[in-house]
């Protein structure tokens, strides 16, 4: 999967416009606006079989520390990845290989968070998040996730 | 890397392995998907709400847009090149609308999606030889579009009930291709 300049400033661009509220995508954010629930509780809400991954959570209501710290570790993953989206794949090698060695999650999974994190995108970015946009943010986490796994 | 595999091994308190195997069994004897009550209100809510003018079109651009393969489908459509072309194509547009009539059947029929799609389904597999695959892109584009156009009213829960609805429009499509 190759980014294109184009696609790569595409997804830059629009990372900064949102950053201010990357991280709340992740959690508080969420809490404010009620209903935005981040995307990593709502894989676990529309994809229940992601949830087999966490089943050493008591809790997997979005108000519970572990889903509200897990949801904001990935979005920092993947606006660490923005950073160095020149060189994804020395970038994240470490985290391709906890991944893929020690956690060992099955690839399609990632396809169905990566959704998940556009879905919640085209709900808090109506205006922003225009087709050009899409297709920038789908190859780039398409690229990310790919790299997640497939370290290898 | 293992397969679709859904073994879960949980360690117990004694420290003993133990194998919880989480595997639906098909049901023998009824063979129509359920419907909670949520799930028909949500899907019925969902299709009341959303513009139907707007929402195929911005679908299907996006598919063709985000997933340029499926372009091989339309290329009696005209000018595709780019983003711009396709969202002011007006047979993209009227072709968004043909899906979304298609959708509302399956909406007034939810008890059998798959009778009411029948000749739909030998359609798109005789006629149009269309990669079944292909369905879940545009499902995934018609999400993203719908959550866009319904903000906040589309929750998880809200989100869960159009995912189940649209894997039962797919699994109807595909159902005749032999």
């Amino acid at each position: 999967m190759n980014l294109t300049a184009k696609d790569k400033n595409t997804v830059r661009t629009f990372w900064a416009k949102i950053s201010t509220n990357a991280e709340d995508i992740g959690t508080d954010f969420c809490l404010k606006i009620k209903s935005f629930f981040p995307p990593f509780f709502r894989m676990l809400v529309v994809y229940p079989q992601t949830k087999t991954y966490f089943s050493h959570w008591k809790d997997p209501s979005p108000s519970s520390a572990p889903v509200k710290k897990h949801g904001a570790t990935v979005m920092a993953g993947v606006a660490d990845a923005v950073a160095k989206i020149d060189d994804l794949r020395a970038g994240l090698l470490s985290l391709s290989e906890l991944h893929a060695f020690t956690l060992r999650v099955d690839p399609a999974n990632f396809k169905v968070l990566s959704h998940n994190i556009l879905v919640v995108l085209a709900i808090s970015f109506p205006n922003d998040f225009t087709p050009e946009v899409h297709v920038a943010m789908d190859k780039f986490l398409s690229a990310v996730f790919h790299l997640s796994l497939m370290s290898t | 890397m293992g397969g679709a595999q859904l073994d879960v091994y949980k360690v117990d308190l004694l420290g003993l392995l133990t194998h919880t195997r989480q595997r639906k069994q098909p049901n023998q004897n009824s063979k129509m998907v359920k419907w909670s009550d949520f799930e028909r209100a949500a899907i019925q809510d969902i299709f009341s709400k959303i513009n139907y003018d707007v929402v195929g079109c911005a679908a299907l651009s996006r598919c063709l847009i985000v997933y340029p393969w499926t372009q091989r489908y339309f290329g009696g459509f005209g000018n595709l090149y780019n983003a711009a072309a396709i969202t002011s194509n007006p047979k993209v547009a009227a072709h968004g609308k043909v899906i979304m009539a298609g959708l509302e059947k399956a909406v007034k029929n939810m008890d059998d999606i798959k009778t009411t799609y029948k000749d739909l389904s030998v359609l798109h597999s005789e006629k149009l030889q269309v990669d079944p695959d292909n369905f879940n892109l545009l499902a995934d584009c018609l999400t993203i579009v719908v959550a866009g156009q319904m903000g906040a009213a589309f929750t998880p829960e809200v989100h869960g009930a159009f995912q189940k609805f649209l894997a039962v429009v797919v699994a109807s499509l595909r159902k005749q291709y032999h």
